[in-house]
């Protein structure tokens, strides 16, 4: 591929400037002006419908901005880059799929390449390597269909890991997974943007499994967007802002809450532990 | 006492075996040919869950193939052209699982009433006629042999290249589609192959039963193993030994080839469900345990 060569490490990673989403009429984000440094956890929020997925697809080459410049690794993002990786929730992987484990993780590696390709011995012990570091290797040879989906997670983090990118994306990569797989998968990106500078982009409905880690917030909602560290956009006035309607913030040791927010996010709650009754 | 008898002996028969042998030369050849067709491809149908096409598609190559009787020409070239509008159109409309069972379920009872509507206004020899939908093994001459061992190449050759970046498009389309695989593309190119491995299989089987080469031996191979070395390797044993112990059984009565193919298929996958139950309990033991 040639895209071997990136930018140098002091510059930021992912790098918008003014940037713009839109469907037809209707604006997802507008503005936009962020950069993501190495080893950042950025993690991105906001209503169904704000554009967090649309934002993941932008960085993965898979949509055009329709205003504004987007750089990754220096260049406008390109798809199927080995610098980026990418998870995204867990129900996307198909339950037929006639896979191990292992398989999986070289797919990671040669997956996207056509004609025959021999196993040799250094892609075997690469993915051995990898299983072992995300703690996957008791279950490297049952069929990814029999795996539970924190496992199956895991071993898509170990994918996505294979090639050591420098960007890994993940979108939704906590959804359905119990409390358990929930600490297990963000701890495991957590280390290794502490351990490989690897800056990561997670886009999540749920703020408190990450809310330990995370360095920064961007938060869509509205068309607009907020961006700064949790104590600085989870407050009151700063969604409140956003919402163009007062939206309470409530934290309660080391969760958070929001509630009353208003239309399009109500109707699909994006804070699902929003007790009963508390909603507007 | 007596009836049972003769229906003993028009199931199994093997008076002059070894002059039939000769006979059907031809007709092993290019079951072997599609049992590696219909094997590897069955891989991909189960990842893919298109059994259900597969279905529509035969239906289609069958009104392919009775339009070509009618006019006289080319019987494999008629199923094939049957199974490629089939194939095309399920690619092009169908590119969404859920809309795909819809536009197969619209198609295959339109194919089924032209075949029917051709093989009516067909006046030749009624054997011919049912062959097309129940499997004939006398007919393979050598003009459709070429046909039949191009056309397994031709797919053959389409599997190898596309093998490990279909294999990742069919298990995680997402991140295939992230790491730069032409996920749409090869879903397309898939279709046309297996229109191609269809056509192939109506010839021998027929087209009522063309599932059982290109679903079951994978389906079975699928229950005992998740290697992606063995499974192809098993899926394309399995159905060799169905159509050619098929061939070899049916050789020596007057019945079609495809109760003796789809009951030997149908008894492997027995077999390997047995197995892959045991297999099953032991992945969960055995992650239970670590």
């Amino acid at each position: 591929m040639a895209d071997d060569t990136v930018a140098d490490d002091d510059t930021a990673l992912i790098s918008l400037r003014g940037a713009a989403l839109s469907y037809g009429e209707r604006v997802l984000w507008q503005g936009l002006d962020l950069d993501v440094r190495p080893g950042e956890f950025l993690a991105v929020l906001g209503p169904n419908g704000a554009g967090k997925t649309s934002f993941v697809r932008a960085l993965l080459g898979q949509r055009q901005l329709s205003a504004g410049t987007l750089k990754v690794l220096g260049r406008p993002p390109r798809k199927g880059s080995r610098h980026v990786g990418y998870v995204p929730q867990q129900a996307t992987l198909s339950a037929q799929a006639m896979l191990r484990a292992r398989d999986l993780v070289r797919f990671g590696i040669d997956g996207h390449r056509f004609g025959p390709r021999p196993r040799t011995g250094a892609v075997r012990r690469r993915v051995d390597e990898v299983l072992a570091s995300v703690g996957a290797t008791a279950y490297a040879d049952v069929p990814v269909g029999l795996l539970s989906g924190g496992e199956r997670q895991r071993v898509r983090i170990g994918q996505a890991l294979v090639t050591d990118p420098r960007i890994l994306l993940c979108d939704e990569p906590l959804l359905s997974l119990d409390l358990h797989h929930q600490r297990a998968v963000t701890e495991l990106v957590d280390a290794r943007r502490r351990s490989h500078g690897t800056a990561v982009v997670f886009v999540t409905h749920e703020i408190n499994p990450v809310l330990g880690l995370v360095d920064r917030v961007l938060y869509l909602a509205r068309g607009g967007y907020r961006v700064g560290t949790p104590d600085e956009v989870l407050t009151s006035e700063a969604l409140s802002q956003l919402y163009g309607t007062q939206v309470d913030v409530i934290r309660v040791r080391d969760r958070v809450t929001v509630v009353a927010v208003p239309d399009e996010a109500a109707q699909e709650p994006h804070h699902p532990e929003l007790p009963h009754g508390v909603r507007p | 006492m007596t009836l049972a008898d003769g229906i003993w002996q028009q199931i199994f028969t093997f008076d002059h075996y070894g002059e039939l042998l000769a006979l059907v030369r031809n007709s092993l050849i290019a079951g072997a040919a599609l049992g590696l067709v219909g094997g590897l491809v069955g891989v991909f149908v189960i990842m893919r869950d298109l059994p259900f096409a597969v279905h529509g598609i035969s239906e289609l190559s069958f009104a392919g193939a009775s339009a070509a009787l009618l006019m006289g020409v080319n019987i494999v070239a008629g199923s094939i052209v049957g199974s490629l509008v089939a194939a095309g159109t399920i690619g092009l409309l169908g590119s969404r699982a859920r809309d795909r069972n819809s536009v197969i379920g619209t198609i295959m009872p339109f194919g089924l009433g032209l075949g029917v509507l051709f093989l009516a206004l067909y006046k030749g020899r009624a054997a011919n006629k049912f062959g097309i939908l129940t499997g004939q093994i006398v007919a393979v001459d050598t003009p459709q042999m070429s046909w039949l061992l191009g056309t397994s190449a031709v797919v053959l050759v389409a599997l190898a290249v596309m093998w490990r970046p279909l294999a990742f498009a069919s298990a995680d389309p997402e991140v295939a589609e992230a790491r730069g695989v032409p996920v749409r593309g090869l879903s397309f190119a898939f279709m046309i192959v297996l229109g191609l491995a269809v056509a192939l299989s109506v010839q021998i089987v027929g087209a009522l039963l063309v599932l059982t080469l290109v679903v079951t031996p994978a389906a079975a191979a699928a229950r005992i193993t998740a290697s992606p070395v063995l499974l192809p390797v098993l899926s394309v044993v399995f159905a060799v030994v169905s159509i050619e112990g098929g061939i070899l059984l049916a050789l020596g009565g007057s019945l079609p080839i495809s109760p003796y193919v789809t009951t030997i298929s149908f008894a492997i996958y027995l077999v390997c469900r047995a197995l892959g139950t045991r297999r099953t309990r032991k992945w969960g033991a055995a992650r239970a345990t670590s």
